[in-house]
């Protein structure tokens, strides 16, 4: 019996992943941050926030965690020690979505009515300016080099290339039709946007602006109409991406290099958001309908747990 | 009854109950392929069906293949138990089971030996079923192929012990098999093997009763809970208890003197 209760003991032990990190994710209908600790999956604490919190952040240091309070237009500043709101930043209009620049000193919001991406600067708390881009902006991506900011508009089926520092618009490509997310590869070579309605990523050679493939999801048993794909996330060394496909309830794993699906992830009901542990051994996606969010452990390829957080998370980030 | 004695014929019933087994490849095969037409046909089709809640013991939304399983490996022991009471019916009408009752041990503890003989050589086949199901993305965790083994053990005896009572009450083989047909439908059907109970309930309140008081289904339980290296202590309790009333009964049953057998005027 002690021989099996230590077995039993060296398997959860073996199960328990040793990272100390922390999850956030939004809850657009409860008006909340869950925080959630990524070792024990447990819900720590939820944080108050505006209205209709969807995009999220950390800043370059970790201390602050940005929300986008969409129907508040503003963007709320988490203490993350404190655990609270303890500021605002100036948006523009309906912020759903906004990427902090890698220099860490600003960031690029979209404005969803206004067909605007604001630049806001942290410290001097205000809108320095703005860029005209194409109807309902939506998603954001900053290259890792700083170089290049990426927008798209779920109208106007577009992904607005901006050049970070003059605030021009380098270049405008075609998308599928209604673009959700963009992400530049770590490398800065590629720039991948997902279209929710045809259900496809579409990648782009950054200098070139050439279209360079495409991919189609498909999960058996479920129309085509129902794999829609939206938030995304790349691994550190470019090879692998993790695409969620909303309505199917899955995530697809995708081989970069040959623009395959590797496998897919049953996770809760329309992931919007994923995000990837420092560690890049796990993923989290924050499920919509289910009102959870799933962890992945990418190492055995498996789904170990889906944890309800609230109503209607959507976005999520993992810090320190 | 002296220890060596026991021993010695629990080695004969068992040994008996092994060659008899694997000489019947039919039966074997049609065990190991039962299970599986299952899981790769009925199952694809509901497989989306069940990615939209969770139950204990899952953590996250599973595939239908994923629930399915521990349900399919209790109908592998359920299909062993009946198929192996009905070859006590045949015992008793070739006449070897008299034999074996007039052996100076106990009738019960030659019925026990004839039960666990049974549940031993029918584990085998759901482990190898278990390992198969694998292909089908249906990975638990490594120790929950031990843990599992308590729980299909207390499972196959308490099937084996509701076989003997079938075997106990019917004279015939040709109404045994129609004591299966009654018996192996609705017991894996009204239970949890299939669908999870809130599911039964969203069809009917009295079927999701019926489920619920079904020891088919906490045979289903505790198998699928342990399998994902949990207890769940009221499935095993029912087990247990149902064991030892089913065994009890069966005994009684099999004795000449008071058993349904005697008073029907069977042949033993």
């Amino acid at each position: 019996m002690q021989v099996l209760m230590a077995l039993l003991l060296a398997t959860l032990a073996l199960a328990v992943p040793a990272a100390a990190e922390t999850i956030y994710v939004s809850n657009e209908q409860d008006n909340t941050v869950a925080v959630v600790d990524g070792a024990t999956m447990t819900l720590l604490a939820t944080i108050d926030t505006g209205r209709r919190p969807r995009g999220l952040a950390l800043s370059t240091d970790n201390k602050m965690l940005f929300v986008a309070e969409g129907d508040d237009n503003r963007i709320g500043v988490v203490d993350i020690a404190e655990g609270r709101v303890v500021g605002e930043l100036p948006s523009g209009a309906d912020p759903e979505f906004f990427v902090v620049h890698p220099d860490g000193k600003r960031l690029f919001v979209a404005n969803e009515n206004d067909n605007l991406v604001s630049v806001v600067d942290i410290a001097a708390v205000k809108v320095i300016g703005t860029v005209d881009v194409g109807v309902e902006p939506e998603g954001m991506a900053a290259s890792a080099d700083g170089r290049y900011v990426a927008c798209t508009s779920e109208t106007t089926s577009m992904v607005h290339l901006i050049d970070a520092s003059t605030l021009k618009l380098v270049d405008n490509l075609l998308v599928d039709t209604r673009p959700r997310a963009a992400s530049f590869s770590p490398d800065g070579k590629q720039l991948w946007v997902s279209s929710e309605i045809r259900g496809t990523v579409t990648v782009f050679d950054t200098a070139s602006r050439a279209q360079t493939g495409k991919i189609e999801f498909e999960v058996p048993g479920i129309r085509r109409e129902g794999v829609q794909a939206v938030g995304m996330a790349m691994s550190r060394d470019g090879a692998t991406a993790y695409v969620a496909l909303g309505p199917a309830n899955r995530i697809a794993e995708v081989d970069v290099k040959t623009l395959t699906v590797r496998r897919l992830y049953l996770v809760g009901q329309r992931p919007w958001h994923v995000a990837l542990s420092a560690d890049q051994k796990r993923l989290v996606s924050a499920n919509g309908n289910s009102g959870d969010i799933s962890f992945i452990d990418l190492e055995n390829q498996e789904v170990v747990k889906s944890l309800p957080v609230g109503r209607g998370p959507w976005g999520v980030v993992i810090g320190p | 009854m002296n220890t060596s004695h026991a021993v010695r014929a629990l080695n004969g019933i068992l040994r008996r109950e092994m060659l008899r087994t694997l000489r019947q490849r039919g039966r074997l095969l049609s065990a190991m392929v039962r299970p599986l037409v299952w899981l790769a046909i009925f199952a694809a089709g509901f497989r989306s069906v069940l990615g939209l809640s969770m139950t204990p013991p899952y953590q996250t939304y599973v595939l239908y293949e994923v629930y399915v399983v521990p349900g399919l490996a209790a109908m592998m022991l359920l299909f062993h138990a009946m198929a192996s009471s009905l070859a006590m019916v045949y015992d008793r009408e070739m006449g070897s089971m008299r034999l074996l009752l007039t052996a100076p041990l106990p009738r019960w503890y030659v019925l026990a030996a004839r039960l666990l003989a049974s549940v031993i050589v029918g584990l085998p086949l759901v482990y190898l079923f278990l390992f198969v199901a694998r292909f089908w993305d249906v990975r638990p965790p490594v120790f929950g192929y031990v843990a599992v083994f308590p729980a299909l053990v207390l499972t196959g005896l308490m099937l084996g012990a509701f076989g003997l009572l079938v075997s106990s009450v019917s004279t015939q083989m040709e109404n045994f098999a129609g004591v299966m047909n009654f018996v192996i439908f609705p017991v894996f059907f009204a239970s949890t093997a299939l669908y999870p109970l809130w599911r039964l309930a969203e069809a009917g309140p009295v079927l999701a009763t019926i489920a619920a008081w079904n020891p088919f289904s906490s045979a289903v339980e505790l198998i699928r809970f342990a399998l994902y290296v949990r207890f769940d202590p009221v499935a095993a309790l029912v087990v247990l208890v149902c064991l030892v009333a089913f065994f009890l009964a069966a005994v009684i049953g099999y004795d000449p003197g008071r058993g349904l057998w005697s008073r029907r005027g069977g042949e033993g």
